[in-house]
């Protein structure tokens, strides 16, 4: 594999790494036809993130030497991240940089070629590994919210950078609320809460019901949102309900970012309404809309914060395994033949007359690698760990 | 109890947000006490080595374009609250564009303090950032402690110079030591920057916290320095600040 990344797209890159950083400590790196995609997913498989490069971002793109298979691999994120640590300096100094990977070497080269004749020469080890996929459908996602990046960022900034978690909803009037979310951990500290309340008008799209609301981790998301602002680009939201996953997209002609966030999937047994009581007036046919998706400000701890992740075989594989898809709803890419509903219930309230568990699940993944490839990568489990803090 | 008010001149808004910073600096929580015709921010840090006791009052007809109250009772008509300082500081730098402001007294499954920013946005459409200060009400019995502070007579009264010189000073004693030094303090000072000292009835050492003087002196912020003066008095460092 080769590519080269000429001026200020090499800042381009470094801001993405940057934003992957976030989720993740492991990079997971694979030269596509389609162009070069970045992955990472964290250590909780409950944030996944993804950006695609298209060939045409380069001044140079070679995904493979003809011939051969494509490789690829998985770095220490902090590693990767080093050669890209000072965008100052990479708006400054860098005038291009090439990533080579050669199958006979086991180091990733990153050169930086900076101004002065001065070239710097970065090689990092990696791991042979299976292809981090996770699955997800924008197109199944039946609320969208789209906005410049901007708007978004201005909608954070009151909220402290601490903040772990935040709930993003549809209020009356069709304003988009955010407001911290807190955990009831500690009922005799009490934090201040935050809410942002924004016009419908200031959204490019908005396809949502009143009413709807999910909560996700707000750090994870900032990472996306920083590299949306300074790309001057539009953040697309694809979300469902309280515990599907959120997608967050972003997309221009040389790239496309994913990240796919779990939200909380507890609804609250006394739902705190997301409009505000100000903003309440005794309108009837807004009261229909109250729906158990309320902004949820679950009592209980923070429960299954998941993503269905699958990985897949390389192609050399003749045999697919079956995918094992967490969350309902979700379609697995594969044929309708796969065991892809042999699932756990993963919907707690499914159980009629039960009080929701308690538990916090997760669930590991690993596949067993084709022969050829060297048996690098995470030993093959595909046990449940339902072992959990209930 | 009910408390609503509504502040919408600029100005005001950045010297609400000035005490509260300097509150927020000061100590982790303190007391608002709200009356018909004042605010007052208290703190009683009553901390064996050193800590500082602030009383600050702030008109409300100069902050406030609305102003309504209602105390406990008629005969004790006044609100004492205690919060967070550094969450009111918060809550209000988000003001910094803000078209109008507006704080109110709201039970959201406990008490708080509800500050709700409209601020200015270019689009058409309105933005509105709520923060809701949990907030916990002082009993009655408790009111007694959080009086306005007698001045004893001052042994010493002093004219300090402007803010921004005095701040320089104090920035660089506090990498000296953690106290303030005397008995040559005022001598000292008075070479370096001219303090204009009124009498001296006899030299005692004094001490004072560096870095709670330090802090004192830089929230009171350097751009618009308001004549401030000191009075030494043989146990404590006082500060008042003149209108």
């Amino acid at each position: 594999m080769k590519c080269l990344v000429t001026g200020s797209n090499v800042k381009v890159l470094g801001k993405a790494v940057h934003s992957l950083s976030r989720i993740g400590d492991e990079l997971y790196l694979e030269p596509l036809e389609d162009g070069l995609s970045l992955r990472t997913v964290n250590s909780s498989r409950s944030a996944y993130a993804c950006f695609l490069f298209a060939p045409l971002f380069f001044q140079q793109y070679q995904a493979a030497t003809p011939g051969q298979d494509p490789l690829r691999c998985k770095i220490l994120m902090k590693s990767f991240l080093s050669v890209f640590r000072s965008l100052a300096m990479l708006e400054k100094t860098v005038e291009k940089c090439c990533i080579s990977l050669n199958g006979r070497s086991s180091r990733l080269v990153v050169q930086l070629y900076c101004k002065y004749g001065v070239r710097k020469t970065h090689n990092l080890s990696f791991q042979d590994c299976e292809s981090l996929q996770a699955v997800f459908d924008p197109a199944v996602c039946p609320h969208v919210l789209r906005a410049p990046a901007r708007v978004l960022g201005e909608a954070v900034l009151p909220f402290p950078p601490a903040l772990a978690e935040v709930t993003l909803g549809i209020g009356r009037g069709h304003r988009v609320i955010l407001r911290s979310y807190q955990e009831e951990a500690d009922s005799t500290v009490k934090a201040m809460v935050t809410e942002m309340s924004i016009g419908g008008e200031d959204f490019q799209q908005l396809q949502a019901q009143e009413g709807v609301a999910i909560t996700f981790c707000l750090k994870e998301f900032r990472g996306l949102l920083s590299f949306a602002d300074s790309a001057n680009l539009s953040l697309s939201i694809y979300f469902d309900g309280p515990g599907r996953p959120a997608i967050f997209a972003i997309k221009d002609s040389l790239l496309d970012g994913h990240f796919v966030l779990a939200t909380l999937s507890e609804p609250d047994p006394h739902p705190q309404d997301l409009r505000a009581p100000e903003l309440q007036r005794p309108a009837p046919q807004l009261q229909a809309h109250s729906t158990p998706h309320l902004d949820d400000f679950a009592l209980d701890d923070i429960d299954s914060y998941m993503i269905a992740m699958e990985t897949t075989v390389g192609s050399e594989g003749s045999r697919t395994l079956p995918s094992t898809s967490l969350s309902p709803g979700l379609q697995p890419p594969c044929s309708p033949g796969s065991h892809s509903e042999e699932e756990d219930d993963t919907e707690p309230s499914t159980v009629p007359g039960t009080p929701p568990p308690k538990k916090f699940r997760s669930l590991f993944f690993g596949s067993i690698l084709a022969p050829a490839h060297s048996p690098q990568g995470p030993s093959p489990v595909l046990a449940e760990d339902s072992e959990g803090e209930g | 109890m009910k408390f609503r008010a509504k502040l919408v001149d600029a100005a005001c808004l950045n010297n609400f947000t000035r005490v509260s910073n300097m509150i927020a600096k000061l100590a982790k929580t303190c007391t608002l006490r709200i009356c018909p015709d004042k605010l007052n921010f208290v703190l009683s840090d009553k901390v064996a080595n050193g800590g500082v006791s602030m009383w600050c009052e702030l008109e409300q007809e100069n902050f406030f374009s609305e102003f309504q109250m209602e105390g406990v009772s008629a005969e004790n008509n006044a609100i004492y609250l205690e919060l967070t300082s550094e969450n009111l500081s918060r809550a209000l730098k988000t003001a910094q564009n803000a078209r109008a402001l507006k704080i109110k007294l709201t039970n959201k499954h406990f008490p708080c303090l509800t500050v709700s920013i409209e601020l200015l946005s270019v689009s058409s459409s309105s933005r509105v950032v709520t923060h809701d200060i949990p907030v916990k009400v002082i009993p009655r019995k408790l009111w007694k402690d959080l009086q306005e502070p007698t001045v004893p007579d001052a042994d010493v009264s002093i004219y300090l110079p402007v803010l921004k010189t005095m701040k320089s000073i104090v920035e660089k004693m506090k990498n000296i030591s953690n106290h303030l030094v005397s008995p040559n303090f005022l001598e000292k000072s008075s070479q370096v920057c001219g303090f204009g000292c009124v009498s001296w009835e006899e030299p005692r050492l004094m001490e004072a916290w560096c870095p709670a003087v330090h802090h004192v002196v830089s929230a009171w912020g350097v751009p618009h320095p308001p004549a401030l003066g000191a009075w030494l008095v043989v146990e404590s460092l006082q500060f008042y600040r003149r209108p």
